[in-house]
């Protein structure tokens, strides 16, 4: 781990400047005067001695947690902890793709409940995050897995979730690049869900900062956790590089470090860390408005608005905590882009990275108490876990303020793994690496 | 890219072998209740650091190695066989 740099010394008051509401006439104003008047979006608080909610880590989660503590829950008296700037981790390495084109029940209904707030969100937070609802293209190459991906898309439809079959000249037509004549994995046709799409992952981290600050929760930065304190059976705060903070509550939302976190609490979690790489292309004129996933390997590929081709693979396949990915699978990764569309050989690859996922026994998420009474964690998201930011916020937050959990995440807790209730989208086993 | 030494085959790529996780955790006695078959199959300590686990060089010789490796600088400190313990016990994070 990488010592947490100080915090910069800030002026007392640009602490607590609220940085007003932001709208296409105000923007007019500030142009006109010179763009004098904006002021920190989020406030750089001090940490108090004690909250009544601790969030460990200022990821999308956690500041999802605190925002809807504050307004949805009434409960102000909170402070997410980030050990460096808020928005660098994961909700800032993913890519960007929104959905909930799932099959197991209780996923949908909880990814469709992300999506309905997801397509609120910008509104809800008055900060533009490009919530670009372009669709989602699952492509298939066999009959058999048309068959499976019709039963989800039925599954889905049971749900209420529309999910559009296309057959190979529809594919063609929404996405020209994909060469659907393939030898050894044709595409035969895909499942179009047109309310799945994209969000600037940045600005979901900033948005929910700026309001969660507005609302009165303390945004606490380079300020990392370095033990959990327990007192009579129950946790009771943490101390942290910037001194003791006590609690009633304290939320872990470090997902990639869940396992760190809970050892500080005497506690095992059913998760292991895994590298996920993400990799984007030199910008380009418009060629792909719609989010395509390969249904032949593990491949999906967005443009982002900046002209750059984001894209993704499977995780690395072995247990790791370095930020970084190795090279047998960004060789799979562009094996299988240039095997989906051809035309992408010609592109550089200009920037590559890796993100560390909490990859759970089951491959679903977990929103739930602990053994450690006044611990709540929320982790285990996989690679699922930038799409669920708003409905993970808000039902941890829901958790965290009524001590029971929220009715589309019931399902999530830590005890399904020893109650033999586990969420297992694809059937796979106890086998995090392969999920 | 790993660069793994199998007692039998010599140094290889990873690209050669199938990882299959963590090893750990010994498989508890038949009797031993369901609490401790729940741990053994969910439950992972996930160190940042010293790591015990299973590779399969399934492109090799196909042998199951147990393997000592930092989970963050992937460095690899010592290849056995599957009944094989490392020389030193193992200390848990880094």
């Amino acid at each position: 781990m990488n010592p947490a740099p100080t915090s910069p010394p800030i002026p007392a008051s640009a602490e607590r400047t609220p940085s007003g509401r932001y709208s296409g006439w105000r923007l007019l104003l500030e142009g006109l005067s010179g763009q004098r008047g904006w002021s920190r979006a989020w406030a750089k608080a001090q940490p108090r001695s004690r909250y009544r909610v601790l969030i460990v880590g200022g990821g999308g989660h956690g500041l999802a947690t605190a925002y809807y503590l504050a307004t949805e829950y009434g409960i102000t008296d909170v402070a997410v902890l980030e050990q460096g700037p808020i928005g660098l981790g994961n909700v800032g390495r993913n890519t960007t793709i929104i959905r909930s084109n799932y099959f197991h029940p209780d996923n949908i209904r909880f990814f469709e409940y992300s999506l309905k707030l997801w397509e609120g969100l910008e509104r809800a937070l008055n900060f533009n995050a490009m919530v670009s609802q372009r669709g989602t293209l699952n492509l298939f190459h066999s009959e058999a897995q048309r068959d499976l991906f019709t039963r989800r898309a039925n599954m889905m439809r049971l749900q209420g979730v529309e999910m559009e079959p296309l057959g190979a000249a529809a594919v063609k037509s929404l996405v020209p690049l994909i060469d659907l004549d393939n030898g050894r994995y044709p595409v035969l046709g895909g499942f179009l869900q047109r309310r799945g799409g994209t969000v600037r992952h940045d600005a979901v981290a900033w948005g929910y900062a700026r309001a969660a600050s507005q609302a009165g929760v303390d945004i606490v930065e380079h300020c990392e956790v370095t033990s959990i304190v327990r007192q009579a059976g129950r946790v009771s705060g943490v101390e942290t590089t910037r001194g003791p903070i006590a609690a009633d509550t304290v939320c872990l939302a470090v997902a990639g470090h869940s396992s760190r976190l809970a050892a500080m609490a005497g506690l095992t979690l059913p998760i292991e860390s895994h590298v996920l790489q993400a990799f984007v292309s030199e910008a380009i004129k418009p060629v792909l408005d719609v989010v395509v996933t390969y249904g032949a390997g593990h491949f999906y590929v967005s443009q982002s608005d900046k002209g750059g081709l984001v894209f993704g693979g499977a995780i690395d396949g072995y247990n790791s905590y370095g930020q970084r990915g190795t090279l047998p699978a960004a060789e799979e990764v562009a094996m299988e882009a240039v095997t989906l569309m051809p035309g992408l050989a010609r592109l550089k690859v200009l920037r590559q990275w890796g993100g560390v996922m909490d990859m759970s026994m089951d491959g679903s998420p977990i929103i739930s108490r602990t053994p450690l009474e006044g611990l709540i964690l929320n982790g285990g998201w996989c690679y699922g876990g930038f799409k669920a930011i708003p409905a993970g916020g808000m039902t941890t937050a829901h958790l965290i303020a009524r001590n029971a959990p929220h009715p589309v995440a019931a399902h999530l807790d830590l005890e399904r793994f020893a109650a033999g209730r586990i969420v297992d989208e694809r059937g796979i086993g106890p086998f995090p690496y392969a999920h | 890219m790993l660069r793994i030494r199998c007692p039998w085959c010599g140094e290889r790529d990873e690209i050669e072998f199938r990882y299959r996780g963590d090893a750990s955790r010994p498989r508890p006695a038949a009797d031993a209740g369901l609490a401790a078959f729940c741990d053994y199959v969910y439950q992972r300590d996930n160190p940042q650091g010293w790591h015990l686990e299973w590779w399969l060089h399934v492109g090799g010789c196909r042998t199951l190695l147990k393997i000592e490796r930092h989970t963050l600088s992937h460095e690899i400190r010592w290849i056995g066989a599957a009944a094989d313990q490392p020389p030193r016990p193992m200390e848990p994070g880094r």
